[in-house]
């Protein structure tokens, strides 16, 4: 799907309204908005749009970039359908979780911070996710995903892949 | 609850990732097939705490815990125990021992304060946490003068329970002498210690504990705005939260004029973006204003100068979820647990090779062994318990012959085992100490923020290093460098991030050095985890 500059100026300034309504102060703004956008396009934050951003705050591009950047949960670059988020942190570490993501990898065919050639899958490494109680665990988007075992990623990996091809027809 | 039977299912986050909202709609299909609609009710309930059997449910007035693994157990428990009221043995958490809330105070056993009402009630109906003493110590509060609410939480010495452990009374009292328009009051709920997930649950439980508290806060201050900052991956948490500050403000408990007095107070959600850096109180505070998560130069504190150069008041979830049972029992009760330095309970999150991983609430002063033992029933698989990791990805690594030291804010000083976040990571002994170290450290070279040279370029020192003693080529001069560059961050770096990670790896070249000496010279690692290349040909460079 190509972005022209106008439709993501247009959705931009619609998000940022719909944000600022439910908005606590002038501080929340950026970072709520650039969550907004991200989910509006599904992984990702066109670069078109911190220009866009840059006019309706007033802030200088530079700062936007420097934002958008330094938050591991925002990317610039288009990013798969399905964001994989592995927690290498140690309680994932010592239940097996560098077999997790060794099956994980060989199966996706992908390392990290890499996207898979039909762009359904992005994978990346996660510091602790906060699931300790069920590791190794892994989110896809918002979902979370705990006891994982070399087989049941592939599984899981399968159950979607499955999912799409059967939308697709 | 006017039905003759209640069933509790625990629907926090890591058991819905095991089937709970699945078996919940299977269990109320069933019960409206069996025609119980009228004398069962199905209500969603927090965190029980662990998670080794399967998803739990509570069968009230009996108090039985039922795990849940299939469909089958499911249709089990309804056939047999609501259609015929016969127990199911195999499906009954014998073990589960229903916790009374504020009761106990000896050590080895659960006492409830902060997570009294985790599980034990639907966290998305106001009504409910009213019906369980909720928003009375709010009320009490503010029928008292806000020097009084801080003399209160002074006197009961109540500490940080994020991990630095510093006086909350003072925090607040600082805060309240500064003469300012606006303050503020922040929850640190940026929860990314590695395996600390307490926070998690308590928001997930409970979230209208931590309302009440930051609320209380306020008042004592004479703050009028607070904001919640959540981790962006915690979407249950902030989804709780957000429905309790709804409800809050619908009840006239949040908003103008608080239970018609003048205190007015607005709360607010704010979701962090992937930085485990943001959980430092000032880098909180800068992404709270929409900037990128970099620690400010202190002094000047929160308490001087916070969110827009205002005062406020940073504190931990569980900081705040003591604050409200402080205020309803008194400071005296609150000192009457725990050990006189720390009074209290704590938190722990217990992960890693034990049998039962979860969270469980004591009375500071526990053991270590007591935690591993008692509650997290051991090591799991047969194997032998080799480290724990006490307090954080930041905290101490410790030998099993440590493990009979009480925990609290002193067993640093004490006992060189830090208390920090209150995680008990068990690690067994077929792991090598090299691996878990660069493991260790990666974390903290993705995590450090870039600002300052110490932090940004020290973790990526010592990546090398230990990465070359894990690929066998070490030298043995390695480990004095690596206690250098540990030092010299600890000295220089800007933030507790960089100053923090001489802990873990100090504690693992003192605790651990002849296995990490067994790596240099050798043929390959002790335990075949790292993957040792070829030696190389010329000597390995010198830093």
């Amino acid at each position: 799907m190509m972005l022209t500059k106008e439709d993501v100026t247009k959705t931009v300034h619609d998000i940022y309204e719909r944000v600022r309504e439910k908005s606590f102060e002038e501080g929340d703004m950026l970072i709520n908005a650039l969550h907004a956008i991200q989910d509006h396009y599904g992984n990702y934050i066109p670069l078109e749009a911190a220009e866009t951003l840059k006019e309706l705050t007033g802030l200088p591009l530079s700062k936007i970039y420097g934002v958008m950047t330094f938050y591991t949960m925002f990317s610039n670059k288009p990013r798969g359908k399905y964001v994989i988020r592995f927690c290498k942190s140690l309680p994932c570490h010592v239940r097996r979780g560098r077999s997790v993501i060794e099956a994980l990898k060989g199966k996706l065919g992908i390392g990290f911070t890499e996207t898979t050639e039909d762009r359904l899958f992005t994978l990346e490494e996660s510091s602790c996710l906060g699931l300790c109680g069920v590791s190794p665990v892994m989110m896809i988007n918002d979902e979370a995903y705990g006891n994982l075992t070399p087989e049941r990623v592939e599984e899981i990996v399968d159950a979607i892949v499955t999912r799409e091809r059967s939308d697709e027809e | 609850m006017n039905k003759a039977i209640t069933v509790l299912v625990s629907v926090d986050s890591s058991s819905i990732l095991m089937g709970s909202r699945h078996y919940k709609n299977y269990l109320i299909s069933l019960v409206s097939r069996y025609n119980l609609d009228s004398v069962v009710e199905i209500l969603e309930t927090g965190s029980f705490g662990r998670y080794d059997r399967g998803v739990l449910m509570m069968l009230l007035p009996d108090s039985v815990v039922y795990a849940m693994t299939s469909e089958k157990d499911v249709e089990l428990f309804v056939t047999e125990q609501l259609l015929k009221g016969r127990r199911v043995d195999k499906l009954i958490v014998k073990d589960f021992e229903p916790a009374g809330a504020i009761e106990t105070t000896v050590v080895s056993e659960e006492m409830r304060v902060v997570l009294k009402n985790a599980g034990r009630m639907n966290p998305r109906d106001i009504e409910e946490y009213i019906a369980r003493e909720g928003y009375q110590a709010l009320g009490k509060a503010l029928g008292t003068k806000p020097e009084e609410v801080i003399a209160e939480i002074r006197k009961s010495n109540l500490r940080g329970r994020g991990g630095a452990g510093f006086p909350t009374g003072l925090k607040w009292e600082f805060t309240s002498r500064t003469e300012a328009p606006e303050k503020y009051v922040i929850c640190n709920a940026d929860e990314g210690e590695p395996g600390t997930f307490k926070d998690r649950l308590i928001m997930e439980g409970d979230p209208h504990l931590v309302i009440e508290g930051m609320a209380i806060a306020a008042y004592a201050v004479g703050a009028s705005r607070g904001y919640v900052y959540i981790r962006g991956e915690y979407y249950e948490s902030v989804d709780n939260l957000r429905t309790a500050i709804r409800q809050a403000y619908e009840y006239g408990l949040l908003g103008e004029n608080i239970l018609g007095t003048q205190f007015s107070f607005d709360l607010s959600v704010r979701l962090g973006a992937g930085a485990y850096i943001c959980g430092e109180e000032t880098a909180l505070i800068e992404s709270i204003e929409g900037k990128s998560g970099r620690p400010r130069l202190r002094p000047p504190y929160p308490p001087v100068k916070g969110v827009h150069q205002l005062p406020t008041v940073v504190n931990n979830v569980e900081t705040f979820g003591c604050v409200p049972h402080i205020v309803n029992r008194g400071a005296d009760w609150f000192l009457s647990i725990g050990t006189d330095s720390s009074p209290g309970t704590k938190v722990y999150s217990l992960c890693g090779n034990l049998v039962k991983r979860g969270i469980v609430e004591v009375p500071m002063g526990t053991t270590t062994a007591d935690l591993i033992y008692s509650f997290g029933g051991g090591i799991a698989g047969g194997r032998t318990l080799k480290m724990i990791q006490t307090g954080g990805a930041a905290g101490t690594f410790i030998k099993p012959d440590e493990i009979s030291f009480p925990l609290d804010f002193d067993s640093m000083r004490n006992h060189n085992v830090s208390l920090g976040s209150g995680v008990i990571l068990a690690i067994d002994d077929t792991h090598c100490a090299v691996d878990i170290g660069l493991n260790l450290m990666e974390f903290f070279a993705h995590e450090s923020c870039g600002k300052c040279t110490p932090c940004r370029e020290g973790t990526r020192m010592i990546i090398h290093l230990l990465g070359q003693i894990s690929k066998g080529k070490g030298t043995p001069d390695m480990i004095d460098h690596l206690y250098n560059i540990s030092s010299t961050m600890e000295d220089a770096s800007f933030c507790g991030l960089g100053q923090s990670v001489c802990v873990p790896l100090g504690s693992l070249l003192d605790r651990f050095r002849s296995e990490i000496e067994d790596h240099i010279g050798a043929e390959a690692c002790p335990l075949e985890v790292c993957k040792f290349e070829k030696p190389a040909k010329q000597k390995a460079r010198r830093w």
